[in-house]
């Protein structure tokens, strides 16, 4: 088994991986305090990775034969792991420094209208700029706009919001028989269309919704409902011969207005769900409730909601509890009566202390 | 032992013909009343008298429209989550053609309410809002109610009236600084 698996150090911590993982799989794999982020990676979706640049990481040593270091950043998701390779993310200053022009690239034509745009709370890019970013930004020409467009009867498409991350076009081109939305035009140009405005009417459509990452495309349905920080996510599940119909449903009161994939600790979807559970069953009879979904706390999806697992004690109250107060051990029998207790260590020990108060010493 | 500087000795030396009979005492005590009818007075006539309670004092709430008379507020619900004591709720609503003139983002505030039994003047809307939209007022009080249906204030008691429209007198701390020291002391 140890020969069959790389050895990878990510920002200092060691970890075993099959051979053809990539370093972003195998950061994942170690915990999210060291992934990179991904904005076009989408682990479902075949293909996908490579486009944002987010993910970029410094490999100071590229495997145990050739120790030298990569001369430029990689992008984690799409470069595979060697034997012995040393990654440095959070902890390499050029990393993090390529970062903030990162999220300033993907910023250049985005309109920045998260207080309109439905997606704000759930959306990657802000997740991103906010956790990489810098709070200025240095771009001062005009952006791009386009029209808003009506992908189909329920996916509204903003393409001013898109940053091309191509995830709902691998989605169309994976689950979608029959490929009828794409990227037309080069470079600054590029846009997602649907083939001359061709409705996308496949059962799965709905998933590129779930798959973008900003408000580029969007649920017509639940458009301006409520802003997703207020509706509450619940589990829930169905019978359906489509799909596996595991999904979240979105409450605002006793009103079910929105339902989506469930998605994963990294933002994914792994098991897509049909058109007829997203866009045609939205009553609680049409489903099996399972409890309150779990959000991520740092997310403000979670925010007002008091789940008592999310709800954790600060560190910084633990830590001073820990060094300012011993753990007492309860075991002593406490049902001595007062002459035995007179006796016992403690209490002259405490007598001995406190001798120079005049009280006791009558 | 001296324990203060400011401790004062007791004066125990027998009384004057003059301390005995109490008359310059009383006429000393009564000039000092009488200076107090003619020097400036520490209170003012409330409610009829106002006194200025600063630039950034944080009272009624209002929901401020843009220079051509647009509301502000598009619904994003900033202030409503950051609201520690949970008064704010709204209704989102799509601008349809021909409202240009009336919102200035495509999405609006159908209803915005404000529960004032529930506010506590913090400020944390006007912080977190986006769009410069909402602002507690610096010269206005939101007024004493007596009943439970008057404490939700809906979006006609909010919004920006036109014809009398809310400045706020400093916006920057150097602006309030200034303006505090245009105040006259107040002697207490």
């Amino acid at each position: 088994m140890e020969e069959n698996t790389f050895k990878v150090t990510i920002d200092g911590i060691e970890t075993r991986v099959a051979p053809g993982t990539t370093i972003l799989q195998a950061a994942r794999q170690i915990g999210p305090e060291v992934a990179p982020p991904a904005m076009c990676y989408y682990k479902p979706l075949e293909k996908s990775g490579g486009k944002c640049r987010a993910c970029l990481v410094k490999v100071a040593q590229g495997s145990e034969r050739d120790p030298r270091p990569m001369p430029k950043l990689l992008a984690s998701c799409i470069t595979q792991v060697q034997d012995g390779m040393v990654v440095e993310n959070y902890t390499n200053e050029e990393v993090v420094e390529t970062r903030k022009g990162i999220v300033e690239f993907l910023l250049l034509n985005h309109p920045l209208d998260c207080p309109v745009c439905d997606q704000a709370g759930e959306c990657s890019l802000q997740d991103f700029a906010f956790k990489h970013g810098t709070e200025a930004q240095r771009y001062e020409e005009e952006r791009r706009t386009f029209e808003r467009e009506d992908i189909g009867p329920h996916i509204q498409l903003h393409m001013n919001r898109c940053i091309l991350c191509y995830r709902c076009v691998h989605t169309a081109d994976q689950i979608t028989d029959g490929r009828c939305h794409g990227v037309m035009y080069r470079g600054d140009h590029a846009e997602i269309s649907t083939y001359i405005s061709k409705a996308v009417d496949n059962d799965f459509s709905g998933n590129m919704i779930d798959v973008c990452p900003v408000g580029a495309l969007t649920d017509k349905t639940f458009r301006f409902k409520n802003r997703v920080w207020f509706s509450k996510p619940v589990d829930a599940h169905r019978d359906c011969d489509k799909c596996h119909g595991k999904v979240h449903l979105w409450y605002k009161g006793e009103e079910v207005i929105r339902v989506t994939g469930r998605k994963n600790q990294w933002g994914e979807v792994d098991e897509f769900i049909c058109n007829s559970c997203r866009f045609e069953h939205k009553e609680t009879k049409d489903w099996v409730i399972e409890g309150p979904a779990k959000m991520p706390r740092h997310s403000v999806l979670s925010a007002n909601k008091y789940r008592a697992d999310l709800v954790k004690k600060p560190a910084y109250a633990l830590n001073y509890a820990e060094q300012n107060f011993k753990k007492i051990d309860d075991s002593r029998p406490y049902d001595k009566t007062l002459s035995e207790i007179k006796e016992s260590e403690d209490y002259q020990a405490l007598m001995e202390k406190n001798k120079s108060y005049k009280l006791l010493n009558k | 032992m001296q324990l203060t500087d400011r401790s004062k000795k007791t004066d125990k030396t027998p009384l004057t013909l003059a301390e005995k009979s109490y008359l310059p005492g009383i006429a000393k005590g009564l000039g000092i009343t009488l200076k107090h009818f003619f020097s400036k007075k520490a209170t003012i006539r409330y409610p009829e008298q106002k006194r200025y309670l600063g630039p950034i004092f944080r009272g009624h709430h209002i929901l401020k429209r843009d220079e051509e008379g647009r509301e502000r507020c598009t619904a994003c619900g900033l202030c409503a989550v950051a609201c520690p004591a949970e008064a704010i709720s709204m209704v989102a609503a799509e601008r349809v053609k021909g409202e240009e003139s009336l919102y200035r983002e495509e999405k609006y505030a159908a209803s915005y309410e404000i529960n004032m039994l529930r506010c506590i003047f913090c400020g944390l809307c006007e912080e977190a809002c986006p769009k410069e939209a909402v602002y507690l007022r610096h010269d206005k009080f939101v007024p004493v109610f007596t009943s439970r249906d008057q404490v939700i204030y809906g979006k006609d008691q909010l919004v920006e009236d036109m014809n009398e429209r809310y400045e706020r007198d400093a916006w920057t701390k150097e602006e309030m600084q200034k303006l505090w020291a245009q105040q006259k002391p107040v002697n207490y």
